[in-house]
């Protein structure tokens, strides 16, 4: 290729480094791309990806080191002058707007002199191409996860990227969605383009990438090939140590059903929201259900209905330990030890402002656990719940009690779940239990979760992550559209065949799946 | 002049400063910020106004007056809740608190002084049509002005890529800043943009409405504009409905009381607000619609990484 140097290298950063305050997100890191390679970046939550790809969008300015495209050394002041290079990125948290069209989304990302019949066009011309397909007048808020993506990609790939990059592009997609999406990368590849790959799924970065840069604690600590490695080789170098399996024996049949959902459904006053049709499910006490599926399809709204955020139009819908209870409050279903973890941990799991043992407090003071007496809190008692929770829960937190926003994502979710799982529940509901924690703290959570089911309790995760719904699940039923597939054994599921189910494939019998899911 | 001429007249008086204020908040709000302090703008437009004209002789120069003194205040609240990161509903607050006073102050040996009119605009052969002549073409420039811009903001916001970065601003900063807009930048030029239009409803008070200057003149008008924006679903047009509906009552309910029709004054005057209220309900009963419009981001301070 002319014009990329002498090293041949379309993008170098060289000895990168970025604190805030005391933190070294990114402490030397060194990163170097050809044209046309796949380049994965691999590192624990807070190993420093993604500071490293903010300072490559221009984004973020980094404290120390050189950023070279083409062999020359540049800066990148904002992210406009990193797509006037060719740098594109595809954002982990989708930077859509709801409001908009697919249209207004991408012309927003484009030059302003675009012409709209002209971009309509073009968008349905490339996405058709390269196997995307969208619609230019779709609201975004009306748009299932997987087409969201579609739009990010193809809004890049309107920007002709020299270089792409993807933050963790395969968490929201279905098994068959991913599978197209690396063709599409393939394809971008064999045209030139350099792409660098974040993800946490090994097996899939091993399947797709031609070089992986490691990070741990923002630091490069390798940069191998990961076709030679494997998954867990590629853990190893990631955590520093070795990260042990989740342990599941084989559970006894006790045979009473705890948890059951009787043809619950539950229209949506929310425009944007997912009404659920018909869901029936019976946990018996034992065993772990999960639910997957991709996000938006009515695991929020199917939360609440069990919770009781949302009260059901009949009360033979929500059973809790043989109760009829859809009718009754979230306090009054807390009291037929029931316990719920909520996805979001801030705002709903817990009160950011609130010290922690305040926060055991709102769970627990219905519940007997002897925090209220007489309407007055027992400041003493609920602290040193807190400290059993944390210590049990390997909460790490600079001071004893601290609020709950000053812990991180991954210890106040181990917090949130170690709160609910202290109060020793019959059935326990969780929804996303390790969404954003790191390997450890995840393996600690699943472990828990499957202890508890073992000491007797029926638990139903939600989730969509795959890995983790074999790694505990004995049954596994697919939520798409509001409708929940059977709960069929663990061992009979494989990824495809979720995949289908995620598609809808259960929602009609045709054996062909949706197009476009 | 017939009656019903008068009325009509009367009723465009009444709606325009409220549509000024409103298109105006309605903008900033469009961008994610939530400005209480339309009513002190407001009244600040409407004593620099006043005094600028009575000084100068000239209404023109009291209108560009009252939208400079609407920028001015609109910038220490853009200064506070944009760069310090102070908290929009207090700081707006204290704004329409700061207004109130501070325009008491400066007006207080000018109260009661007859003071110049804004004149109507004298459009050649078409003012002089029976009927239709003075209620189409008899007014002031504001007047004019006021519907021009509620066209002219909803051609903006809609039609054109300057919009949709005002409503990409308000819907999700976090993606626009990602996208390398500058949300701060963008927020400050709507918040003077709503700074503009309510110092030019307070001009409209002191220079159109009345030709004087009486302290909190404004009466709670800043408050209804930002009323209407919420109710209207940040939608132009029908701030304009809501603003015309409001007016209209609120005249027609004054004619009422001046024929002598037995109906409790307390309930004439609270009218307006219950009619419009009960209007603009039942036009934004389209849920999408309304969540479409709405800005995510509103009252949401936003600070970008460093």
């Amino acid at each position: 290729m002319s014009g990329n140097g002498s090293s041949g290298f379309l993008l170098e950063a060289r000895n990168i480094t970025k604190t805030f305050g005391d933190l070294r997100a990114n402490d030397d890191v060194t990163l170097a791309l050809k044209p046309g390679e796949i380049h994965a970046l691999l590192g624990e939550n807070g190993a420093g990806k993604s500071t490293l790809v903010k300072i490559i969008y221009g984004s973020l300015q980094p404290t120390e080191g050189q950023l070279l495209w083409k062999g020359k050394p540049v800066s990148i002041a904002n992210p406009a002058a990193a797509r006037a290079l060719g740098i594109g990125m595809v954002f982990q948290h989708f930077s859509l707007f709801d409001s908009l069209t697919v249209l207004q989304n991408v012309a927003l990302a484009l030059p302003p002199k675009s012409n709209m019949a002209e971009l309509s066009q073009r968008i349905e011309s490339v996405s058709a191409d390269y196997g995307l397909p969208l619609q230019p007048d779709a609201l975004v808020a009306d748009l299932s996860v997987g087409e969201r993506q579609r739009i990010e990609i193809v809004r890049c790939l309107l920007q002709e990227p020299q270089l792409l990059t993807m933050d963790e592009p395969t968490a929201v997609l279905t098994p068959q969605e991913a599978d197209r999406l690396f063709v599409t990368l393939r394809r971008l590849a064999e045209e030139g383009c350099a792409i660098l790959y974040i993800s946490h799924r090994l097996e899939e970065v091993r399947r797709l990438c031609d070089d992986a840069t490691i990070l741990r604690q923002g630091k490069m600590v390798a940069r191998v090939d990961p076709k030679q490695e494997t998954a867990s080789s590629l853990a190893n170098l990631m955590v520093g140590s070795e990260v042990g399996a989740v342990k599941a024996e084989t559970r006894d049949r006790s045979g009473t059903a705890m948890l059951e959902l009787r043809g619950l459904s539950l229209p949506t006053d929310d425009p944007f929201g997912v009404a659920l049709k018909g869901i029936d499910l019976s946990i018996e006490s034992g065993e772990i259900v999960a639910i997957a599926g991709v996000a938006g399809n009515g695991q929020a709204e199917l939360f609440d209905a069990i919770s009781g955020e949302a009260l059901c139009p009949s009360a033979d819908m929500v059973q809790l330990a043989a109760h009829a209870c859809g009718g009754e409050s979230i306090t009054a279903r807390r009291r037929r030890n029931a316990a719920f973890v909520p996805e979001e941990r801030i705002g709903h799991g817990a009160i950011s402002s609130f010290a922690l043992s305040e926060n055991v407090i709102l769970t627990h003071h219905a519940v007997g656990s002897g925090l209220v007496r007489r309407g007055l809190i027992n400041r003493t008692a609920a602290e040193d719940m807190n400290k059993r929770i944390t210590e049990t829960f390997d909460v790490r937190k600079g001071k004893p009690d601290p609020n709950a926003h000053s812990l991180s994502g991954g210890n106040l979710q181990k917090f949130v779940v170690g709160r609910e799982i202290a109060r020793d529940p019959d059935i326990l509901v969780i929804n996303q239990p390790t969404w954003g924690v790191d390997a450890g703290a995840a393996r600690l959570i699943r472990q828990a979760l499957i202890d508890m089911a073992r000491r007797g309790a029926a638990v139903l995760v939600i989730s969509q992550d795959l890995d983790e719904i074999f790694e505990v699940a004995d049954r596994i039923a697919v939520i798409s559209r509001g409708e929940l597939s059977p709960a069929y054994p663990a061992a009979e599921m494989t990824p495809e065949r979720i995949g289908l189910l995620m598609a809808g494939a259960h929602e009609h019998t045709a054996t062909s799946m949706a197009p476009g899911a | 002049m017939s009656a019903i001429e008068a009325v009509i007249l009367t009723i465009i008086t009444a709606s325009t400063p409220l549509l000024l204020a409103a298109i105006g908040e309605l903008v900033t709000e469009r961008a994610g910020v939530l400005n209480l302090g339309v009513e002190g703008m407001m009244i600040m437009g409407a004593v620099c106004g006043f005094i600028a004209a009575l000084l100068s002789g000239s209404a023109t120069l009291g209108v560009l007056a009252g939208l400079v003194a609407g920028v001015a205040m609109s910038m220490i609240f853009a200064f506070l809740t944009q760069t310090l990161m102070t908290s929009q509903v207090a700081t707006g607050l204290a704004l329409t608190l700061m207004g109130l006073g501070l325009s008491g102050l400066i007006g207080e040996s000018f109260t009661g002084q007859p003071g110049v009119k804004l004149q109507a605009l004298a459009i050649p052969g078409l003012s002089t049509i029976p009927f239709l002549g003075p209620v189409l073409f008899g007014h002031d420039l504001l007047v004019y002005l006021s519907l021009a811009l509620t066209g002219g903001v909803s051609y903006v916001l809609f039609r054109t890529r300057l919009g949709l970065i005002i409503v990409a601003v308000g819907g999700n900063h976090h993606s626009a800043h990602a996208l390398g807009y500058n949300v701060i930048g963008v927020r400050y030029a709507c918040i003077a943009f709503g700074g503009a239009c309510s110092g030019l409803a307070g001009a409209y008070l002191s220079l159109a409405y009345t030709s004087q200057w009486i302290e909190n003149m404004s009466a709670g008008r800043g408050w209804i504009a930002l009323a209407l924006v919420v109710f209207a679903t940040w939608l132009p047009k029908r701030v304009l409905i809501g603003a015309y509906l409001f007016g209209a009552v609120w005249i027609m309910g004054l004619y009422i009381q001046g024929l002598g029709i037995a109906i409790p004054s307390q309930l004439l005057s609270s009218l307006p607000y219950l009619v419009t209220i009960a209007a603009l309900i039942i036009i934004s009963g389209n849920r999408t619609i309304t969540k479409v419009n709405t800005p995510a981001c509103i009252g949401q301070p936003f600070a970008p990484e460093r």
